[in-house]
């Protein structure tokens, strides 16, 4: 006779609420819904980045609203504006000093290539010195243009093998 | 042609010619402009802010004429009074091309010290008083002044001011040349997106690979 092999399997009688998943996809999940930012504002795209943690257009909807001045507490550094070279050792020290898993959005034409800088003090991007995971063209960028980086920066965090990189660590 | 004599103020008179007699009327365009030599700078300065009441200290700048002029460098003052709503141009030629230095005016305004600090970063210009002459743009350490004639634009190869980060980064100051950019507009019959403003010469960023 063929029974239902309820018992044999998950009884949410018995066990309670419990979810099974991947480990890769409870911690990017976690990872995805709260990156704290820290916002290295250097020239006037940090306006636009502030322009989009206020209400209009409001970071917090994809969970990155919570703005850390301390690199121990941030996970993904928005680097918007002109990097010269005197800011530049300041801002790889700063990156050093953030908590691994770490991502890096350069925010604007200045930070993705020195933009409209082409001179003796501005550093040509800032991925000569850092991992840059997201670029937003423009000058500035528009603020829907730094949440479609942070959606952007979401969906590759989600495809990351976290589990493998946290354990083998 | 403005000069000293045309403005038909007091400060203006006999006077002070016959006590500075080193002085002499500097062509210009719109205010009175006096060349003073270099060692006088401070003490005629002082009788402008002092007895003629151009009390404030508008601009602190410097001229690079060329490499080998002679005199090369020359540093320039604007002087504003506040009561007369009037201004006068005080020059100095640095006496020396290739170490060129002038006297501090940091004593009279205290507003001179971070202009002077500027000159010296990008002329080289030393302002012998100064109560602490360092490089107020680029950093400490760097070994050109990026205003001299003879620097280019897109600046010279140089180590960044951190050694570890330059280690660790393998990042250098590199030369960035304009290569027809980015606000070079063409013009002719062109399309619009080859009118764009933009580095019409890309080989540079091909050349140089990021790390």
């Amino acid at each position: 006779m063929v029974s239902a092999n309820t018992d044999l399997t998950y009884n949410s009688k018995i066990e309670g609420d419990v979810v099974v998943s991947r480990a890769d996809a409870v911690i990017n999940w976690i990872r995805t819904n709260s990156m704290w930012p820290m916002p290295m504002g250097l020239a006037c795209c940090a306006i636009e980045l502030m322009a989009v943690a206020a209400s209009r257009f409001d970071i917090s909807r994809f969970g990155a609203e919570v703005m850390r001045f301390s690199p121990r507490q941030s996970d993904v550094m928005i680097v918007s504006g002109t990097v010269t070279y005197k800011m530049a050792t300041a801002v790889r020290r700063i990156y050093d000093q953030m908590a691994a898993p770490k991502w890096v959005i350069a925010m604007g034409a200045c930070a993705s290539t020195g933009g409209m800088y082409r001179s003796y003090a501005v550093l040509q991007g800032v991925d000569r010195i850092l991992p840059v995971d997201v670029y937003i063209s423009g000058c500035p960028p528009r603020p829907e243009a730094l949440l479609d980086a942070v959606i952007k920066l979401q969906e590759k965090v989600k495809r990351e093998p976290s589990a493998r990189r946290l354990f083998s660590a | 042609m403005p000069n000293a004599d045309h403005l038909g103020l007091k400060w203006a008179a006999a006077d002070l010619k016959a006590r500075f007699p080193q002085i002499v009327d500097r062509p210009s365009l719109d205010h009175p402009a006096l060349n003073v030599p270099a060692v006088d700078v401070p003490a005629f300065l002082k009788v402008l802010k002092e007895e003629a009441g151009f009390d404030m200290l508008a601009d602190l700048t410097a001229i690079d004429w060329a490499e080998g002029a002679s005199p090369r460098f020359t540093v320039v003052y604007h002087l504003y009074s506040t009561a007369r709503h009037d201004y006068v141009r005080v020059a100095a030629n640095c006496p020396d091309d290739s170490a060129p230095a002038v006297p501090s005016v940091t004593a009279l305004w205290p507003g001179a010290n971070w202009h002077e600090r500027e000159a010296y970063d990008m002329f080289g210009i030393r302002f012998e008083g100064h109560p602490d002459l360092r490089r107020i743009l680029m950093w400490d350490g760097y070994p050109h002044h990026p205003l001299r004639k003879e620097f280019p634009l897109a600046g010279i190869e140089t180590e960044l001011p951190d050694a570890d980060i330059a280690a660790e980064t393998g990042a250098k100051v590199k030369p960035a040349p304009v290569m027809g950019g980015p606000f070079v507009a063409s013009t002719g019959r062109i399309n619009l997106t080859d009118a764009e403003p933009g580095a019409k010469d890309e080989s540079w960023t091909e050349r140089n690979e990021k790390p």
